[in-house]
């Protein structure tokens, strides 16, 4: 208005008329419809968080599925010598995190005992020493990384006759070394370093059945105490030796790689080699392994896998029987919707422990331990999804299309489903989403307090593996590193996704909390 | 009010004792556990079972169950653990702990969980609102238990700062000396960050929600400064939403959290219930379990009733 202008007269003749004769018609519209759900794409791809939360659960999803197939060990796999280890991934080895180190403060005699492991077999058992320090009573500490696999060491088996010779044949064709002398110590009962199998040099106190100092030779080196035998005794073996063993007597004695028992031979193998022999590939697991041995990775992904399943049942369910049973409350009415309301009050006021423990008790045993859980969940779960459904129904029922449906002859089941349900869908389906981590966090919590025990011999879940590694808090806390780290993000992440559901599907409900 | 009162509370009772009525037929129709023979007399515990009319039908059973709650208030002894003792003394006994717990953590939490709200909620789209939201996201979802952990590996190992474990009542003197207070301090803030979490999500939506209001913009209109306007106005109205879910955390806190009890070694109301479960003593889970629905239930009651105390115009469920 400020700058106002002047239109220049424009003469008459200059105007002339579009059409004259045709009618004009509305144009066709172009773009395609934009329909409830693509709309709801729309608006969800722009809530970027509630996209990434959607790629981290496929991603822990995809983990749960994959990771049982490509993985070498299995839930049933328990590797009584690498209990505990430090999480390793070939790519990080000798960076100093992820390498299956373990920072350690030792005393001189388990330095010793470490350090002799890595001189019999070649792999370096301390990664990195620190720092060499006195305490105020005159001990010596070593403050070094120590590699958890290596540390392992030597370990006495018992071979059938046939695996022995089996072993020697691989030694000889792959030419490495698994089997070595047994030690002079064999016989005695140490309750260190696997039963004594690592002490394969002379101590000081051989009488010693704990750690023991080591006894060094004048130039400081180990001196090997291995056993040997007057006797040709080498019960069959004619494989790799120790470098230094030509096979022949030392002195007038020969050095014993196998002793003869009942089943077969007691020998003394290098458990790393043994492993890589029995299983094909190195003792390295990703994220570790918990105090029975088991694969931490496997048992998380079969723990998640577990924990999916039970969620997505619980979830279909709940979306069935309340969705049908919320229907039939809101779209009666009346003295119906009392009745069942009341039924569904009662059950709502139920603790779910209680629910959850009496299914146990009286099922676990008939059904299994999981579909009694399922049982308990569906119980009891399916009232907030009825609460929901019947609240849409109460909003719906009255407005004019359904009433125009009504006039028109639609059938009560025709109106239900045909007219209500797809405006309350987006309601049911944020229900079911949200209800998920729910599930899992309750079943992980019911597990990790041992009401139900899930922890069969090839079935575990979040929440055992958990309680399994709460006794190594301060010493491992990686055994329960993982799985709370797994439990946090998938939390969080379907919380975020079912948020951005709800804002997505019910733009009406955008903010609330419910 | 005094009669939507009534009703409710009869409404409770009522559903209280159909879920007793189920949940006892339910335990009875459980095999009894074996006694074990270990230094027991067999014989005696035999007795014992059958003087408490054990071998009776399930349905004089509940009668006689009834009848000693109701007159005596006598919910049996336990016999698999803290045998021939009252189970209700026992969890008389185990009550305060859990209730301290919880109620330390609340009453830290409420302040924080406020505060974090109203500031959120007045700085509404601003990056300190959004810090508040997404770490609000992060700390409602991340299991309780997790944080468990982190500060019994943090603060209480590595730190030192804390017990791993609650301190016994012997050593620790009373239950409100120091000593045990600090060996609390683990759990409670395992509990608080929680509370604290829900308690600035729910201020913040119920505060910018009211702030948006037109009696707002009045208020501002009229002259009030911007403080006053959301002290005497916004947050009153805030409050009506918010004070209830207080209080209903309160009734909350005698329930207690069964896992955290666990991790830190808490002798309170949850590790007894878990306990029972465990070693399968059915007078404590029965009572147990009751003593859980009666805190859902006084705890739901508490909620809508408070909300008619604090603005009469909302009667939960009543006609009008």
């Amino acid at each position: 208005m400020m700058n106002e202008q002047r239109i220049p007269e424009i003469p008459a003749e200059k105007f002339r008329f579009i059409q004259q004769n045709e009618k004009i018609h509305d144009e066709r519209i172009k773009t395609k419809p934009i329909g409830y759900f693509k709309d709801a794409w729309l608006r969800f791809v722009r809530n970027k968080s509630a996209v990434v939360a959607f790629g981290l659960i496929v991603f822990l999803v995809l983990f749960a599925i994959i990771v049982p197939f490509i993985s070498r060990y299995d839930v049933t796999f328990r590797s009584g010598y690498y209990k505990t280890m430090q999480p390793r991934n070939k790519w990080f080895v000798g960076s100093g995190f992820w390498d299956g180190g373990k920072q350690e403060n030792l005393n001189k005699d388990s330095f010793e005992a470490i350090r002799a492991i890595g001189v019999e077999t070649g792999r370096n058992v301390i990664m990195k020493e620190n720092r060499v320090y006195t305490d105020s009573k005159g001990v010596e500490y070593h403050d070094v990384r120590v590699d958890s696999y290596y540390r392992v060491g030597f370990a006495y088996i018992n071979l059938t006759q046939d695996e022995y010779t089996k072993l020697q044949q691989y030694q000889t064709e792959k030419n490495i070394q698994v089997i070595y002398p047994l030690s002079a110590t064999a016989g005695t009962d140490f309750l260190q370093g696997n039963g004594g199998a690592n002490y394969w040099y002379k101590l000081q106190n051989e009488a010693s059945t704990s750690t023991g100092s080591p006894l060094l030779d004048e130039k400081g080196q180990l001196i090997p105490n291995y056993l040997t035998s007057a006797e040709r005794n080498r019960a069959g073996y004619d494989s790799l030796r120790v470098s230094w063993d030509n096979g022949g007597p030392e002195g007038n004695e020969w050095l014993v790689y196998a002793q003869k028992n009942q089943s077969g031979y007691r020998v003394r193998v290098d458990y790393y080699e043994y492993f890589r022999y029995l299983y094909g590939q190195e003792p390295s697991f990703l994220f570790g392994t918990n105090g029975y041995g088991q694969d931490l990775l496997t048992c998380l992904a079969a723990g998640a896998r577990l924990s999916f399943l039970l969620a997505i049942f619980v979830s279909v369910f709940n979306f069935l029987i309340g969705g049908i049973y919320g229907a039939v409350e809101g779209y009666y009415g009346g003295a119906v919707d009392m009745v069942m309301e009341r039924i569904s009050d009662v059950l709502y006021d139920v603790p779910f422990m209680v629910v959850a423990t009496l299914f146990q008790l009286h099922l676990a045993n008939t059904v299994g331990v999981l579909p009694s859980l399922l049982f308990a969940f569906v119980l009891t779960g399916w009232v907030g999804m009825a609460a929901r459904v019947r609240m849409q129904f109460y909003r719906f029922k009255g407005h004019e299309y359904v009433l125009a449906a009504r006039t028109l002859g639609a059938s009560d089941r025709r109106l239900i489903f045909k007219h209500i349900y797809p405006n309350s869908l987006g309601t049911i389906i944020t229900g079911s989403v949200l209800a998920i981590p729910g599930v899992i966090f309750t079943e992980s919590m019911l597990s990790y307090l041992h009401i139900i025990n899930l922890e069969t011999s090839s079935l575990t879940s979040i929440g055992t593996l958990l309680a399994g590694g709460q006794g190594y808090l301060s010493t491992y806390p990686h055994i329960i590193f993982f799985p709370a780290l797994f439990i946090s993000i998938l939390e969080i992440s379907f919380n975020l996704f079912g948020n951005g559901l709800r804002d997505a599907l019910n733009p009406s409900l955008r903010g609330a909390e419910d | 009010m005094g009669k939507y009162i009534t009703k409710r509370i009869l409404l409770m009772f009522l559903t209280l004792f159909i879920i007793m009525t189920m949940s006892f037929i339910l335990v009875k129709l459980l095999p009894l556990p074996a006694v074990r023979e270990m230094g027991r007399d067999v014989n005696l515990i035999l007795a014992r079972r059958e003087k408490m009319g054990y071998n009776k039908p399930i349905l004089v059973q509940y009668y006689l169950f009834l009848k000693n709650v109701i007159t005596e208030w006598d919910w049996g002894v336990g016999e698999q653990m803290y045998e021939g003792l009252n189970v209700w003394s026992v969890m008389m006994q185990k009550l305060p702990y859990t209730v301290l717990v919880n109620l330390y953590s609340i009453l830290i939490a409420i302040p924080l969980g406020l505060g974090f709200g109203i500031y959120a909620a007045l700085k509404k789209n601003k990056w300190q609102d959004h810090l508040i939201s997404t770490l609000v996201m992060v700390f409602i979802s991340v299991p309780s238990y997790v944080y468990a952990f982190l500060i019994q590996y943090f603060l209480c190992f590595k730190l030192g700062w804390f017990p791993l474990q609650l301190e016994s009542l012997g050593k620790a003197g009373s239950l409100f000396s120091w000593r045990m207070f600090s060996s609390m301090i683990p759990a409670v803030l395992s509990l608080g960050f929680g509370v604290v979490a829900g308690l600035t999500r729910y201020t913040r939506a119920e505060l910018s929600e009211v702030l948006t209001g037109d009696y707002m913009l009045l208020a501002r209109t009229k002259g009030l400064t911007k403080a006053q306007a959301i002290s005497r106005h916004a947050l009153r109205n805030a409050m009506v939403v918010i004070l209830p879910m207080i209080i209903g955390e309160f009734i909350g806190i005698l329930g207690g959290s069964l896992i955290i009890e666990n991790i830190f070694g808490i002798p309170g109301v949850g590790s007894l219930y878990i306990t029972s479960i465990n070693v399968r003593d059915y007078n404590f889970f029965m009572a147990m379990s009751m003593f859980y629905t009666f805190i859902g239930l006084a705890s739901g009651i508490v909620n809508d009733i408070s909300y008619g105390l604090i603005d009469p115009r909302i009667r939960m469920g009543s006609k009008k």
